[in-house]
């Protein structure tokens, strides 16, 4: 979508436009900035700020991915290392000052902070810089896991820039998205497809997040050829946009939904080019019938456990029925799935497993105790299989979408919605493609460091961690 | 003045430059000192200059403020370079950043130094509007007045005429015709077709994006003000369209048009030139050797020559100084002040008739292979700062050299005033 026409959320469009713009300023009311997603005009590229602490060891892996790209930086005074790694791969970078403009990106390597004093260079970057971040912007930290730290010391500066990033999320405003990205010692070269992702307009609704890569792809290396996609309640909705996004780049989209939906499900897989897979996830064979289907297609690359049903009631009024339901659907159908393609060779080289989990399973929703039991399960079932999938060459995660504008939320009340709607970094709810273009970061061939995590597509919402 | 045991070759370390923008756009807000300093500033980054004295940074401007007295030793105020730097302007229209290179370098063969910058810088965003001459001359009679009585009577020769300022002209002050009315009179003596000089300004804008896709410019370019490359650079010229222009010199019968011609430019560019050992003492690279220079000029007011003639006679007299035929070069960077001013050089150079009896030659210098020309493209495409466009040429060829591994280069710069600066370089 465009971002002239309008997200069906009336006061982003209100305040977006020249007198609503002026009326909200003058008011002092909040002014959600239009989040700029792939496909919405040609944003202008614009340079990249890098930032580094002493020490730091991603700088050369940082150039190398940005080389590829054409990427233009500038670097912080601080960052000399910067200006050598640029020119070694024969990037165009300049030293970062009153005449530079603005920029689309701040990225700063925090992996060489060991002590207290160290962080002096963190405060230094992002004080001079952050003025300088265009609306819809990205910043992101790079740090090692806290753990791998040598010293207690260096472990929990490494622990503290979650709540610095998570602040600046917070802070930063104007659509911008902060994320820190974790890289465990060995898997620099694995930076790339996390950092595309973070710094393109696909993760406009990704903010406050604590991602790890901990492994190289080593055999695992990217290939072209095209892959087969299952997703699980596809038929409509966020299941739907998923398979658009897969299909439309270039993936074969298997469309799963229920058989009382076969129509919508032909339709979609026609549309998509795709194949239609009308099952009920719930039926006892099942899972035997999905290990049948990828055997009979090569194997599925990529797995996205979206299906899911809510029956929203307070426990007291909760029918067992109601509650079933949604165990059945929401968790026990993708567990049996999972297991069973693990163990049966259901999942080619290099595959990718994907639940949709909720911000309900992180922070809990009244009338929902039995959704967000699904929902956090999901989230210590891809932890729990991490290990296992890993071994299998294979990676399973999570995403966690928060208010997402759907027809389902279109039905909720108003005030109820525009809090949904307003309670996060961004002061606008996400569309399902937001919730898809994560998939496809976690999905992607590239992604193999990315494992057992769950990353939350709420905006930063306030709600939860 | 030798001040060395014997002349010394002198190496072209790099150059630097932000990117030029047409007028009234990223840099309108920008001074010639902005930009200069910004060019210098990226250049003492890149070779890790901070804090060190060097021989000299000689720079200059067309279109210059008269506060400017001192412009690039107050741009070298602005830099980290060592505050203990010499500097001085110099100006010879669009000659002047590579004049200037041809300055420092023959101070460096001297030996009378062992480094230093050249460059230039222009803005039109930012031109000088000068105070009415008369009222100037009011002003001045007034302050050399006596008496209160005579400052009155100074004053009343004042007229509201005065109150119009005087803007700077893009006019040959003999003749009083702009540059383009010159170049058209060149390109109708030279029989230059329209479709010609269009074809050449699609390949210089195609060039140019073809050199920035590949990253051959990300060591010379720095970003700047939110440009990271040329604004006037269009990358998918569309050459119908460029056919399609009017020509707007001579609308009734001419051929220069707003595509074919060079835009109004702001920008700089600078260059670093040592002696060999200075740069091997730093580790810093070798791009290519400044060879020779060679200004000349035409006589375009009374005599029959062309205003932006001048190269064609520069460069036969600096080959035949070093032996060198036309054809013996790599690369041929000509300016494209106009494509028709490039056209109208090949062509008096392949002209027999005009070897014998303007430069005085037996036999003309001869076709140049135009594959080899403006490989990265030219002025046409990268818009033409004046006093920069020597510096950015400079810089560019010894990097195409570097890259080559050896080579040739010959560079040739028209001037206003019917001047021309030329040089060799090699490596």
């Amino acid at each position: 979508m465009s971002s002239g026409t309008p997200s069906g959320d009336r006061y982003l469009d209100f305040v977006n436009g020249p007198v609503g713009g002026l009326l909200a300023k003058r008011l002092g009311l909040p002014t959600p900035v239009r989040l700029v997603r792939n496909g919405d005009r040609a944003a202008k590229a614009r340079p990249v700020l890098v930032g580094a602490a002493k020490g730091a060891r991603l700088l050369s892996a940082l150039a190398v991915n940005f080389a590829g790209q054409h990427v233009v930086s500038f670097y912080h005074h601080d960052a000399e290392s910067w200006r050598e790694a640029a020119e070694e791969h024969g990037l165009m970078s300049g030293r970062f000052g009153e005449r530079s403009g603005r920029v689309g990106a701040l990225v700063f390597d925090a992996s060489g902070i060991e002590t207290v004093d160290g962080l002096g260079a963190l405060y230094r970057f992002f004080h001079d810089s952050i003025r300088a971040v265009c609306p819809n912007g990205r910043i992101l930290v790079l740090s090692i896991p806290p753990e791998s730290a040598g010293t207690a010391e260096a472990a929990a500066v490494q622990r503290g820039l979650e709540g610095f990033t998570r602040s600046l999320g917070k802070e930063a405003r104007r659509a911008i998205a902060v994320q820190l990205i974790e890289v465990a010692p060995g898997a620099e070269a694995a930076i790339g497809s996390t950092l595309r992702f973070f710094l393109s307009p696909g993760s406009a609704y990704v903010s406050g997040q604590v991602v790890r890569i901990d492994a190289e792809s080593g055999q695992y290396a990217s290939g072209t050829t095209r892959r087969t996609v299952l997703v699980t309640g596809a038929a409509q909705g966020i299941g739907a946009a998923i398979a658009e996004l897969f299909s439309a780049r270039g993936d074969q989209v298997v469309v799963l939904d229920v058989p009382a939906m076969a129509d919508k499900v032909a339709e979609t897989a026609t549309r998509l080019n795709g194949v239609g897979l009308p099952l009920d996830i719930t039926a006892a064979d099942a899972a035997d019938a999905v290990l049948q289907h990828a055997r009979s297609c090569g194997g599925f690359d990529v797995v996205v456990h979206n299906a899911g049903i809510t029956r929203d009631r307070t426990i007291a009024r909760m029918e067992r029925a109601g509650w079933d339901e949604v165990m059945a659907v929401n968790l026990r159908a993708p567990l049996r799935i999972t297991e069973k393609l693990l163990a049966g060779g259901g999942l080619r080289p290099n595959g990718r497993i994907v639940c949709v989990s909720s911000m309900s399973g992180i922070a809990g929703n009244p009338g929902q105790t039995n959704y967000a039991l699904t929902k956090a399960a999901l989230i210590g079932l891809v932890k729990r299989l991490a290990p296992a999938a890993r071994e299998a060459g294979a990676t399973i995660n999570a995403v966690a979408p928060g208010f997402i504008e759907t027809r389902m939320t279109a039905a909720i009340p108003f005030m109820v919605r525009e809090a949904g709607r307003r309670l996060n970094a961004m002061g606008q709810g996400g569309r399902p493609v937001d919730v898809a273009e994560a998939i496809a970061w976690l999905a992607d061939r590239d992604s193999y460091g990315v494992n057992g995590q769950t990353i939350r597509v709420c905006g930063q919402s306030l709600l939860g961690a | 003045m030798l001040s060395a045991a014997a002349p010394r070759r002198v190496a072209i370390i790099g150059g630097s430059r932000i990117p030029f923008a047409r007028a009234n756009t990223a840099y309108a807000e920008l001074s010639n000192s902005d930009m200069l300093a910004g060019a210098l500033q990226a250049l003492v980054d890149r070779f890790d200059l901070h804090g060190q004295r060097l021989g000299e940074v000689v720079a200059g401007a067309v279109l210059k403020h008269a506060r400017d007295i001192n412009l690039t030793r107050e741009c070298v105020f602005s830099t980290t370079l060592s505050h203990e730097t010499p500097a001085y302007d110099i100006q010879q229209a669009c000659g002047t950043g590579l004049e200037a290179a041809i300055l420092v370098a023959n101070k460096i063969a001297l030996g009378q130094i062992d480094c230093g910058i050249a460059g230039g810088v222009d803005t039109v965003s930012d031109a000088p509007i000068a105070l009415n001459d008369g009222l100037r001359k009011t002003l001045l009679r007034a302050g050399r007045a006596r008496s209160v009585g005579g400052r009155i009577a100074a004053f009343g020769g004042a007229r509201p005429s005065m109150l119009k300022p005087e803007l700077p002209r893009n006019a040959e002050i003999r003749t009083g015709l702009s540059m383009g009315e010159h170049c058209e009179l060149m390109a109708r003596r030279w029989n230059i077709a329209r479709a010609d000089q269009d074809a050449l300004a699609v390949a210089s804008h195609r060039n140019l994006h073809a050199a920035y896709e590949a990253g051959y410019l990300n060591s010379l370019v720095v970003p700047f003000e939110g440009l990271s490359r040329d604004n006037n650079l269009r990358p998918d010229i569309d050459p119908g369209k460029i056919a399609a222009m009017k020509p707007v010199f001579d609308r009734r019968a001419g051929t220069l048009t707003a595509a074919n011609s060079t835009p109004l430019t702001d920008g700089a560019a600078v260059v670093l030139l040592a002696s060999e050992d200075w740069a091997r003492e730093r580790g810093l690279p070798i791009l290519a050797y400044l060879r020779a220079g060679e200004a000349a000029a035409v006589d375009f007011v009374r005599g029959d020559e062309g205003l932006l003639m001048a190269p064609v006679h520069a460069v036969p007299r600096m080959l035949s100084k070093l032996g060198l035929s036309l054809q013996d070069f790599d690369f041929y960077e000509i300016h494209e002040a106009f494509a028709a001013q490039v056209l109208c050089t090949l062509a008096a150079w392949e002209d027999a008739e005009y070897a014998r009896e303007r430069l005085g030659l037996a036999e003309p210098p001869g076709a140049i292979d135009r594959a080899k020309m403006n490989m990265w493209g030219g002025s046409l495409a990268t818009g033409h700062p004046f006093a920069a466009t020597g510096g950015r040429i400079l810089a560019s060829l010894a990097t195409m050299i570097d890259r080559r591994g050896s080579g040739r280069g010959l560079i040739s710069v028209c001037a206003a005033a019917g001047q021309g600066v030329v040089a060799v370089i090699e490596k």
